[in-house]
């Protein structure tokens, strides 16, 4: 019962590429996945959109969108109408075919990245043998569609947005490979198939999670900071920091090319979250040995939830960086972590079982992190501001 | 340690998302069409004419006297005085404005006009919701739109508007009471006037 549930979507694909002719079926079966997975994740772009706004007002007292529909859920639909049917304006002196075809890209390279993510057991669409490195050349085409839409513009401001986001993208990406490096080592596989597999294991009841390690927590925070800044969210929201520079690369866009901008954004955001799940949180796999009857893409369905509203609670917190802080970040403390966090993960390879092991992994964790915070905090003292000339 | 600012924030916000689940006072929002606060009493939006009685053409306390027109500073008033005359509130014949508009697009409610008006006649109206589809006529607003009773004055802003009543009947007495004492002293001047002569 608990198997057929599990499988009910892999099923259902089956039979309805069992009533097609055999010459097609490969190809007949691809573009059903695609088009679930096109579905899925774009309705959860629009619930999630309501969501954020709903939480971000509760997290500042305010009540959030409540007008459409019962409790503000039909938000998004209207959100839609109202994108659709605004003037799409290109700029007279925009280069009109990139700027055309920048959020194209972002949104085409936003989804191809689901090409390898398994959103549960035997749900992915392509299993690659290199399926990790396929995720980030795709995640590295956005940086190219960013750039696209700030130089087509021809707007200074869309132009300053575009360089801080590759700026910041390529910085951020260093430490965000190198912390996702960590659980390709530990499971021997670039198959993001294969990574989940590795985590599937029950110790008593607890999961065989990367996460649960002192190297895989380590490398999972380092990859969901580095994730926040790819995604350009706040408080890495410099290349759109709407006080500064009005929105950054996309002040030249309105009606639906805005929406699809939006839309790419959420939709990086998610598949950078699963790629996250993949590696460190295990996947679709349970969290309790004695939950593992609840189907599995529920439970990467919840994770992914749970990241999602992970990063609403940052977005509500945490001002923006100056770009300086963002710099010094990621090359002076997460890339070190990062470099560390490997060697840890091979010295816990190689170590024997036991708690040693997991005592040398923790202080090779815990040390240099206080030791670099501190290194990072010594420009941060406070002092009081002295005037040489307004005295 | 790196991070603790961080982690105390994450709980503040927390504490704020899940407060205002439970406590309404954290939520501070008024729900604008369903639920109103009540208006402070020095509102003010834009000028309405003031009437006395229940006729709005016939108690109209405006003598036409031109004076807010020329002291508007945006000249959003446009008056044009009529021809004959017709007894006012203290009971002299005065003009009337055969023509009061206000254009409220272009006013800017600066109160001057109610300043300078030297017959109570203008003050500031609270109402807000004015809106209209028509952005030229609906937003010229003429005598009739613009009149307002003296009880509709005392019900958005009492105080201000019992002095005003005061001060009214105040200068009512005075003239009244001078019309007594010229009433007791015609025969005299007459008389006077005839003498001298």
């Amino acid at each position: 019962m608990a198997e057929a549930a599990d499988q009910i979507f892999v099923a259902l694909e089956r039979w309805l590429v069992g009533h097609t002719p055999a010459g097609v079926r490969p190809v007949f079966a691809e573009v059903i996945s695609v088009v679930a997975l096109l579905a899925v994740f774009a309705s959860l772009f629009a619930m999630t959109t309501v969501l954020e706004r709903k939480g971000l007002g509760r997290i500042q007292n305010r009540y959030g969108p409540n007008r459409v529909g019962p409790f503000g859920i039909l938000q998004p639909l209207a959100d839609g109408i109202k994108s659709l049917t605004k003037e799409d304006i290109v700029p007279q002196a925009a280069d009109r075919i990139v700027h055309f075809l920048a959020p194209v890209v972002l949104v085409l390279a936003a989804f191809s990245m689901y090409a390898v993510l398994p959103v549960g057991r035997n749900m992915v669409l392509a299993n690659l043998d290199a399926g990790v490195l396929f995720f980030f050349a795709a995640s590295s085409v956005m940086e190219v569609s960013i750039f696209m839409a700030g130089w087509s513009s021809r707007n200074k401001y869309s132009l300053l947005g575009a360089m801080r986001a590759v700026a910041q993208m390529i910085s951020y990406e260093v430490p965000l490979i190198l912390a996702s490096i960590t659980a390709v080592m530990a499971a021997g596989s670039l198959s993001t198939v294969t990574i989940v597999e590795k985590q599937a294991g029950y110790t008593g009841i607890l999961p065989h999670w990367f996460v649960l390690t002192p190297w895989g927590f380590a490398g999972f925070v380092l990859f969901m900071i580095a994730t926040t800044a790819e995604s350009n969210r706040s408080p890495f929201d410099l290349p759109e920091g709407e006080s500064e520079i009005i929105a950054g690369y996309f002040t030249e866009y309105s009606g639906f090319k805005f929406a699809l901008f939006f839309l790419g954004e959420y939709i990086g955001m998610f598949a950078m979250s699963g790629l996250g799940i993949t590696l460190f949180l295990g996947g679709w796999t349970a969290p309790l040995s004695f939950l593992t009857w609840v189907p599995s893409y529920l439970w990467f369905f919840a994770k992914l939830l749970f990241m999602i509203a992970m990063f609403i609670w940052i977005r509500g917190t945490l001002p923006r960086l100056r770009m300086d802080q963002l710099m010094n970040f990621a090359w002076k403390f997460m890339l070190p972590l990062a470099l560390i966090n490997l060697v840890t993960t091979g010295v816990w390879r190689f170590l024997p079982h036991g708690i040693l092991r997991w005592i040398v992994c923790a202080v090779m964790v815990v040390v240099p992190y206080i030791l670099l915070g501190r290194g990072l905090a010594q420009g941060w003292k406070l002092k009081k501001r002295v005037y040489r000339f307004a005295e | 340690m790196l991070g603790e600012g961080i982690a105390k924030g994450l709980v503040e916000t927390a504490r704020n998302f899940f407060g205002s689940y439970v406590s309404r006072e954290r939520l501070t929002t008024v729900q604008y069409p369903e639920e109103r606060l009540p208006q402070v009493e020095a509102a003010r939006n834009f000028p309405f004419l003031v009437y006395d009685g229940d006729d709005w053409k016939a108690g109209m306390r405006c003598v036409a006297c031109q004076i807010c027109e020329k002291e508007c500073p945006p000249k959003c008033i446009f008056i044009e005085k009529s021809k004959d005359k017709k007894p006012d509130a203290v009971g002299k014949p005065q003009f009337y404005p055969a023509v009061f508009n206000i254009d409220v697009s272009v006013c800017m409610s600066c109160q001057i006009c109610v300043e300078v008006c030297p017959f109570e006649a203008i003050k500031m109206n609270t109402d807000f919701e004015l809106s209209t589809d028509d952005r030229f006529c609906g937003l010229l607003w003429d005598k009739e739109r613009l009149s307002r009773s003296n009880e509709y004055y005392h019900g958005i802003h009492p105080t201000e508007a019992a002095e005003v009543d005061a001060r009214l009947a105040e200068e009512k007495a005075k003239v009244e009471a001078k019309a007594k004492a010229a009433a007791e002293n015609t025969p005299q001047t007459i008389s006077g006037a005839a003498s001298t002569r």
